[in-house]
């Protein structure tokens, strides 16, 4: 096997509060290569704070442990601030949940994505950037990009405002791309055609992915391998083809809750969740 | 999809909306003006001032009073000497002050530069200050810094301004020597300069008087910080919660995420979205000053327009307080018209 491109092992964040401390992350261990990875858990299960440790993005009275976290061989737990700064955007990028929260409201699409690109190629000239940025928004099917360029966030639609979230953090062409959950907050059609647009960009571009959502089988139909986690813990690790072996109790029971066409059945089954799961 | 895009206007949309705003903007200070009027009209009115005494004295024979009262309008109906007040008030025309016989808007003009000069040196301090602290005390949340800014707030709520404005003339003017000692410039230098525009640092400045205004400003300095002060303490309390706001905002992450500098997502992303409240507060501080600080005026006499109403009032001036009265409420609607058109230009939503 080549050098992964992500090794995670041992990934703790705890956050100390007046109240005592929080583990929102209790040893988490992956390998990544140029490969998609699936995420899932319900709400709360430590998901979006894998990804943001990973980023280095630890919200302050977090704090992170790991007995090893690199990216492509460089230790993201002893890089300095300025490689991590590099890293961040150049290399490693995320898209976040809701486009209405996650753009600036006062500056236009064009300049959020000129300054993406112009943070990592510092000799750019803004024409170059601006060149780069127009083609960004052309690659995720804006029908207009001269024009989208030019508006503010509040001023497109949640689909639009996600794909120039898509077209902000792929602008560096980075390595990895974390995606927390980019389409929980657009409708279902919108939705589907923003993971066709991420789907044709990752693949093109062969990145690696990690894909974070509460929804299983939106993950199993994305990825190649899929993590599931309880608690802040990984307690199964699947190929995404082999869903229905799951040997996990929690993953039965999401997968049991998964309305089918099929057999409806009634009443809905509700979760089981067993506190020894947690240990 | 229905349509890409929710809004865009074209050039021609842009042209006919700015107009209509300054129709708008024009419609507004009108208004609020004429209400102005009426309201310190009526005030006269109202108040158990005989304004007919105040001129010829309470012991003037009956026909010297009606012929005054007379000369005044007095006798006319209510509703004609409004139209009159009001003709004579859109003209800048509020009577003479009984007390120094100028026209009243003579002596406003005399005494507002000087409060201006004061308030907007003061503004500029509390802002220039008051900004860098609240933004650091934010993203230092919980330091050393964050409780500095905290207790400079306190102090300023709670220390009285003219109990503040006498210790430091004491300190910096009487013991130390640092700075010039009440009003506005030296006898000696007050002779080197004509003025024009009434604002003193304007004045030197422009007329080369270097030596006066050096003069001028070792005299405006101690008002002006102090006035300043109570801008920055206001100012930082309210940056620092703007700031703490946009800091737990999700696209203060994503700046992050694109690798940007600390720096830069602080002052250009998180400042800039707070900016928007601020023009606000900003310009209600400066409006306060504007107002004219009477006990920091009385402290330093520093002849400006907080101790002229103040002296008005005390001798029963009604017309010069009522004219200084309308241009505080002047002076108010154009700086809520000003911030107003600064919040829609630092904030694309409300275009
Ligand atoms: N700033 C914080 N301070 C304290 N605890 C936190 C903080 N942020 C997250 N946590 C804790 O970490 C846990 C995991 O949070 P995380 O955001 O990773 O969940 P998630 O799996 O992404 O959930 P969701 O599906 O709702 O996004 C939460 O249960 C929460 O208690
Ligand atoms: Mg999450």
């Amino acid at each position: 096997m080549t050098k992964p491109l992500l090794d995670v092992e041992d990934l703790r964040v705890r956050f100390h509060l007046r109240t005592g401390t929080v583990e929102a992350v209790r040893g988490v261990s992956f390998q990544l290569g140029r490969e998609r990875l699936g995420i899932v858990g319900e709400s709360g299960s430590g998901k979006s704070q894998t990804g943001r440790a990973i980023l280095g993005l630890t919200p302050p009275p977090g704090e992170v442990t790991a007995q090893r976290l690199a990216f492509d061989g460089i230790d993201l737990l002893t890089a300095s601030k300025r490689t991590l700064r590099e890293l961040r955007g150049g290399r490693i990028s995320m898209v976040m949940q809701d486009p209405k929260y996650s753009l600036n409201p006062v500056m236009t699409i064009g300049e959020q994505i000129i300054e993406a690109y112009r943070a990592h190629a510092r000799k750019a000239g803004r024409g170059e950037a601006r060149d780069r940025a127009l083609a960004m928004l052309e690659a995720v099917k804006m029908r207009d990009p001269g024009r989208v360029f030019a508006l503010y966030p509040h001023e497109v639609s949640g689909g639009m405002g996600q794909r120039a979230m898509i077209a902000m953090m792929l602008v560096t062409e980075p390595d990895l791309l974390i995606a927390d959950e980019p389409t929980s907050a657009l409708d279902v059609t919108v939705s589907m055609e923003v993971l066709r647009i991420l789907d044709e960009l990752v693949s093109e571009r062969g990145m690696g992915l990690i894909f974070i959502s509460h929804d299983l089988k939106l993950v199993s139909s994305f990825c190649d391998r899929v993590l599931v986690m309880y608690a802040g813990r990984v307690v199964e690790e699947l190929q995404a083809k082999h869903l229905r072996e799951a040997k996990h109790p929690y993953t039965q029971g999401l997968m049991s809750c998964l309305p089918t066409l099929a057999n409806d059945v009634r009443p809905l089954p509700t979760l089981n969740r067993d506190p020894a799961w947690a240990q | 999809m229905a349509s890409e895009t929710m809004t865009r206007s074209g050039g021609h949309d842009a042209l006919r909306s700015f107009l209509k705003r300054t129709a708008q903007f024009l419609l507004v200070l009108a208004t609020t003006l004429l209400g102005l009027i009426a309201v310190t009209f009526f005030i006269g009115r109202v108040v158990p001032i005989d304004p007919v005494i105040a001129i010829v004295g309470d012991r003037a024979p009956a026909h010297v009073y009606e012929r005054a009262r007379e000369e005044l309008g007095l006798d006319l109906p209510l509703i004609q000497q409004f139209g009159i007040y009001v003709k004579k008030a859109v003209t800048g025309d509020f009577g003479n002050s009984v007390l120094t016989t100028n026209p009243v808007m003579t002596d406003i003009a005399n005494v507002f530069p000087a409060t201006l000069e004061l308030a907007t040196l003061g503004t500029i301090i509390g802002t220039l200050l008051g900004i860098p602290l609240g933004v650091l005390a934010a993203v230092k949340r919980g330091s050393l810094i964050d409780q500095l800014v905290r207790l400079l707030g306190l102090v300023g709520y709670s220390v009285p301004i003219f109990w503040l404005g006498l210790m430091s003339l004491l300190l910096f003017y009487a013991k130390l020597g640092w700075v010039g000692g009440p009003g506005r410039i030296d006898v000696t230098y007050s002779y080197l300069y004509t003025p024009v525009t009434g604002i003193v640092l304007l004045d030197t400045a422009m007329q080369g008087q270097w030596d006066a205004f050096w003069d001028a400003v070792s005299h405006i300095a101690l008002p002006a910080c102090l006035l300043g002060y109570f801008s920055l303490a206001y100012i930082s309390r309210m940056t620092r919660s703007f700031m703490l706001n946009e800091l737990a905002q999700e696209y203060v992450i994503a700046a992050r995420v694109k690798g940007l500098s600390e720096m830069r997502v602080i002052w250009r992303h998180a400042l800039r979205n707070a900016a928007v409240p601020l023009v606000t507060v900003i310009a209600l501080s400066y409006a306060n000053l504007l107002e004219g600080s009477v006990l920091t005026e009385t402290v330093f006499a520093w002849p400006g327009l907080g101790q002229y109403i103040t002296n008005s009032l005390q001798n029963a001036d009604m017309n010069a307080v009522l004219g200084g009265t309308l241009v505080i409420g002047a002076v108010f609607v154009l700086l809520n018209l000003v911030s107003d058109l600064l919040y829609r230009l630092l904030d694309p939503r409300t275009r």
